[in-house]
């Protein structure tokens, strides 16, 4: 019966036939009681090399030639280097170079490689060296030595005894690294709110809407029926912090038949004459939405495929993001621009712990 | 201690010859030789690994291509240090990259624009660089179903499987800080996900991401902490598991395959020099030279054609290094609508199930030889290795979990498929989500049969020999094929497995089953149901004359 001494006692396993020469536990394997014998090694067969003299000497010219194959390698190398030269900017000069200077290297690579590996291969003695393995764990007389030295320890330490001791001294062990802890506080600015700052974005009450890269108004008049405008508000690219700035007030511009979209009465006015404003930041994890099909009027987000219908004021149809994208209030100035009546009225981007619609 | 099967031919030096006999080269060696051992006790290491043996077998060699290709990234690794500056501060890129001159980028990014366009060279470190990571990680996950699969994990080898599969998990973070350093438009847009991603999780998501990244997203600090993993605590942890890693190897001496005169108390193989170290280090520069080919003929990571990052402009069909897709794809086969608002409080579990998921699929991979040892019992040290056929439960459960992986990864290209492919993305997604459930369940099913049939087929061959497609006509008219028998070398490395039988439950001492042992002896049962036991001598006996 082999008997397992982990979970102990009471669990048996099967009967396994025979006797294990083991000490450790066999568990649930079957032992049989008689088995094959091992044949051993079967006998040794010589190598061509080994035989003729000649096959010898032809091997032993191959490996010095991948040898002198290789300084030729990096010695082509060092002149490519300065052969090929890429200052003047053009890119045809650069791929040259990079790759004379790559087939050197890898000739030099190569023929240290293959060299050495046919050496072995066919010139080194190949027969076949036997180590005898040992069981991991430290012979008896070892461990025995080892439990008492550490009995010893104790004894003389009075580890075990004094209690207080030690255990003020694993407290204070598990209390030092703390403060470091605290230090990664000042991975991020003091005095700042992470989730005030999520709660804004850049776009605030007259704010024009302006081309994205090029800071350019946009006249609600340019915005045919059926076009797609990239959108950052007025002053965004003078701002102190550009990119930050524009990773949430990014905006897509859309002008639709007003007929095709339906809006809900607390959203009256927020679009002008069809054309509409949303969020360009993707609800799920935050890549921008930058595909816009003109024909369905959906907007695609290329990450991880979540779409939105901009007729339905961009809520989700497909894909892992929940919520719809927020949208921008818009109006035109006495100028016929275009204009934020306000900041989005929700976060933009993806969602966070703290973010709450009431 | 090693013997050789038959005497090193190699004679010693004669005793009477005499000094000036003698080269001077070899006196030279000897008397160096001497210095160093009279100051390092060099000598003993010699004497214990010297002759050290080690099995030969390719699917052994995969270890060593991660470990040759860890080698190439730290030499082109540190070239790179030299020129790239960890900086995001705003430039107005005015190197010889024509297309972009005049164009604000972060510092970051012009500087590796440099590396490729005006340092001679530079191209092609930074391309052998990128590509020495792939083959190290791609390195990394072969040789991990390599373990697997020929169950190299267990006793006493469990604990190296942890450390491997932490240098695993290392790796994949040496190579996203990697990919985000140069701040171009695709890693920014990776590391925008990673934003997102850690924003989702509850409690503590929007904090983490504001000390990540040192205020609002991308701020100015992401790519010099990066940096920092990158090039120093990274690699150094890296190297100390390495370390360690390779520590274990020595101790517990490799494994090998059953084999005729390889018994479970020996090694068989070359000894380390001279026949290993020649074999490995010139494995060694074939590996780095078919990565410097790479390097060379194949572009990898052109940000130039991507631009600098910007939260805006995005293209379609974005994607990760392939080494991140089977987290990406776990966020996109999420089905739709799972984000909740409670309690004032926002629960995206579109984010929360997909990062429970991979972590336990990592937590499973980490712990599964403790779980296999604890369902055999077995606490014997096993040193030959199993054919995937013997173990036909593990094997299926390995086919099962990269199946699995396989759909996560499959579905980091869905967008690609759907447009290659002309699909919906719906349709293509739905696909995979399917495939994400069913493939792992059939694989796992047909992966068993086809093992548990192989066997059967083993113990065919062992007892009636092979088919040698001779057909003869018996003289009642009769047709048969006349099967080879086999000898007993090609026998032996058909009979010589471990055979497991499923656990019993019976009641312990106070007459009670407790629910450890029902699951215990289930999973045994799950196991070990089908098995398929090796020849025996009687039955070849008894099978042999008929
Ligand atoms: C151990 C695993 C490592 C992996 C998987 C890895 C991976 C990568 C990857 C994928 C990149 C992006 C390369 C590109 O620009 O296309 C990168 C960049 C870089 N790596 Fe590594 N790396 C590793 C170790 C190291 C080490 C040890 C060093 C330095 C001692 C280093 C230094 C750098 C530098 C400076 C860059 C940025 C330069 C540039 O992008 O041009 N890496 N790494
Ligand atoms: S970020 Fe848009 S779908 Fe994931």
């Amino acid at each position: 019966m082999a008997h397992d001494d982990l979970s102990g006692k009471d669990i048996t396993a099967v009967s396994s036939a025979g006797v294990s020469h083991e000490t450790a536990a066999p568990g649930t394997a079957v032992i049989p009681s008689e088995t094959f014998e091992n044949p051993g090694f079967p006998a040794h067969r010589p190598r061509v090399t080994d035989t003729d003299p000649k096959a010898e000497k032809k091997a032993e010219r191959q490996v010095y030639t991948f040898f002198y194959l290789s300084i030729v390698g990096s010695i082509f190398a060092i002149a490519s280097y300065m052969a090929f030269p890429i200052e003047d900017g053009d890119t045809g000069a650069l791929r040259l170079h990079t790759m004379m200077l790559g087939i050197g290297i890898v000739l030099a690579l190569f023929g240290l490689g293959f060299g050495a590996v046919h050496w072995s291969k066919s010139l080194m003695a190949n027969h076949e060296g036997i180590d005898q393995r040992h069981p991991v764990r430290g012979s008896e007389e070892t461990r025995a030595r080892a439990v008492e030295i550490f009995k010893q320890a104790n004894e003389e330490s009075g580890f075990g005894r004094r209690t207080l001791v030690r255990n003020t001294l694993l407290g204070a062990l598990v209390a030092f690294p703390l403060p470091a802890v605290v230090l990664f506080r000042g991975w991020g600015p003091q005095n700042e709110n992470p989730v005030e700052m999520l709660e804004h974005t850049f776009w605030k009450k007259g704010a024009r809407l302006t081309l994205d890269p090029s800071g350019l108004p946009i006249k609600a008049s340019d915005v045919t029926l059926g076009s797609a405008f990239h959108v950052i508000p007025e002053g965004l690219n003078e701002s102190e912090h550009r990119l930050e700035e524009k990773a949430k007030a990014a905006v897509l511009l859309m002008r639709l038949d007003p007929s095709k979209l339906k809006e809900s009465a607390e959203r009256t006015g927020w679009s002008y004459d069809g054309i509409v404003a949303y969020s360009k930041i993707c609800t799920h994890v935050g890549c921008p939405v930058a595909l816009y099909e003109q024909q369905t009027h959906h907007l695609l987000c290329p990450c991880h495929q979540s779409t939105f219908d901009v007729t339905e004021e961009c809520k989700v149809i497909f894909g892992p993001a929940k919520r719809a994208l927020p949208q921008l209030p818009i109006a035109v100035d006495g100028e016929g621009y275009l204009i934020a009546q306000s900041d989005f009225h929700e976060p933009v981007g993806p969602s966070f712990w703290e973010r709450s619609s009431s | 201690m090693s013997t050789v099967t038959t005497p090193d031919t190699a004679p010693a030096p004669a005793p009477t010859q005499t000094s000036s006999q003698r080269s001077s080269t070899s006196r030279f060696t000897e008397a160096a030789a001497n210095y160093i051992d009279e100051r390092t006790s060099i000598s003993g290491v010699v004497k214990e690994f010297g002759r050290k043996i080690f099995p030969d077998h390719w699917s052994f060699m995969l270890g060593e291509v991660a470990l040759y290709s860890f080698v190439v990234i730290l030499l082109t690794g540190t070239f790179l240090t030299f020129f790239f500056q960890a900086s995001m501060a705003e430039v107005v890129y005015n190197g010889s990259y024509v297309p972009l001159k005049g164009v604000e980028m972060s510092t970051a990014m012009s500087s590796t624009l440099n590396i490729s366009f005006d340092v001679r060279g530079g191209l092609l470190i930074r391309q052998i660089h990128h590509w020495a990571a792939l083959t190290f990680i791609a390195a990394i996950g072969i040789h991990m179903l390599r373990i697997y699969f020929t169950g190299a994990f267990r006793k006493p080898r469990e604990l190296n499987w942890v450390i491997g599969f932490i240098l695993f998990i290392l790796a994949l973070a040496e190579g996203f800080t990697g990919y985000s350093l140069p701040d171009d438009l695709l890693s920014g847009n990776g590391l925008r996900i990673i934003d997102g991603l850690i924003k989702g999780l509850p409690v503590v998501g929007t904090w983490i991401s504001f000390l990540l990244f040192g205020g609002e997203f991308p701020g100015t600090d992401i790519v010099g902490r990066l940096y920092s993993l990158h090039i120093l605590l990274l690699p150094a942890i890296l190297a100390v598991m390495l370390a360690l890693h390779l520590v274990f190897v020595v101790v517990h001496k490799h494994t090998q395959w059953s084999g005729p005169g390889q018994t479970k108390d020996n090694v068989v193989g070359s000894p380390i020099l001279p026949m290993f170290a020649a074999k490995a280090g010139g494995f060694f520069f074939i590996v780095f030279g078919v990565i410097a080919l790479m390097g060379t003929f194949f572009t990898i990571n052109p940000i130039w054609n991507y631009g600098p990052y910007d939260p805006s402009p995005v293209s379609a069909g974005t994607q990760p290094d392939w080494y991140i897709g089977f987290a990406d794809g776990a966020l996109r086969l999420i089905p739709p609508g799972l984000e909740f608002e409670l309690w004032d409080r926002t629960w995206s579990f579109n984010i929360i199930i997909p990062v429970l998921i991979l972590t336990g699929l990592i937590v499973a991979v980490l712990v599964y030889p403790f779980i296999e040892a604890w369902i055999t019992g077995d606490k014997r040290e096993h040193h030959l290795l199993d054919r995937p056929r013997n173990a036909p439960t593990r094997t299926a459960i390995g086919v099962a979990g990269v199946l699995f992986y396989a759909a996560l990864w499959g579905a980091a290209s869905s967008d690609l498929i759907a447009t290659h492919f002309q699909l919906s993305i719906e349709g293509v997604i739905h696909v995979n989500q399917a495939l994400l459930i069913l493939g792992p369940i059939v694989g796992y099913l047909v992966t068993k049969r086809v093992c548990l049939a192989l066997q059967k087929k083993d113990r065919e061959i062992a007892l009636h020999g092979f088919e040698s497609g001779r057909i003869v006509r018996l003289p009642g008219g009769e047709y048969i094929e006349v099967h080879q028998p086999v000898d007993e070398y090609e026998r032996w490395k058909l009979v010589d497995y471990n055979d497991y039988q499923p656990l019993m439950i019976r009641p312990n001492a106070q007459g009670k089953i407790t629910s450890v042992q029902r699951l215990r002896a289930g999973m045994s049962r799950w196991f070990f149901e089908d098995r398929i036991a090796p020849v025996s001598p009687k039955e070849i006996e008894r099978g042999g004359h008929h």
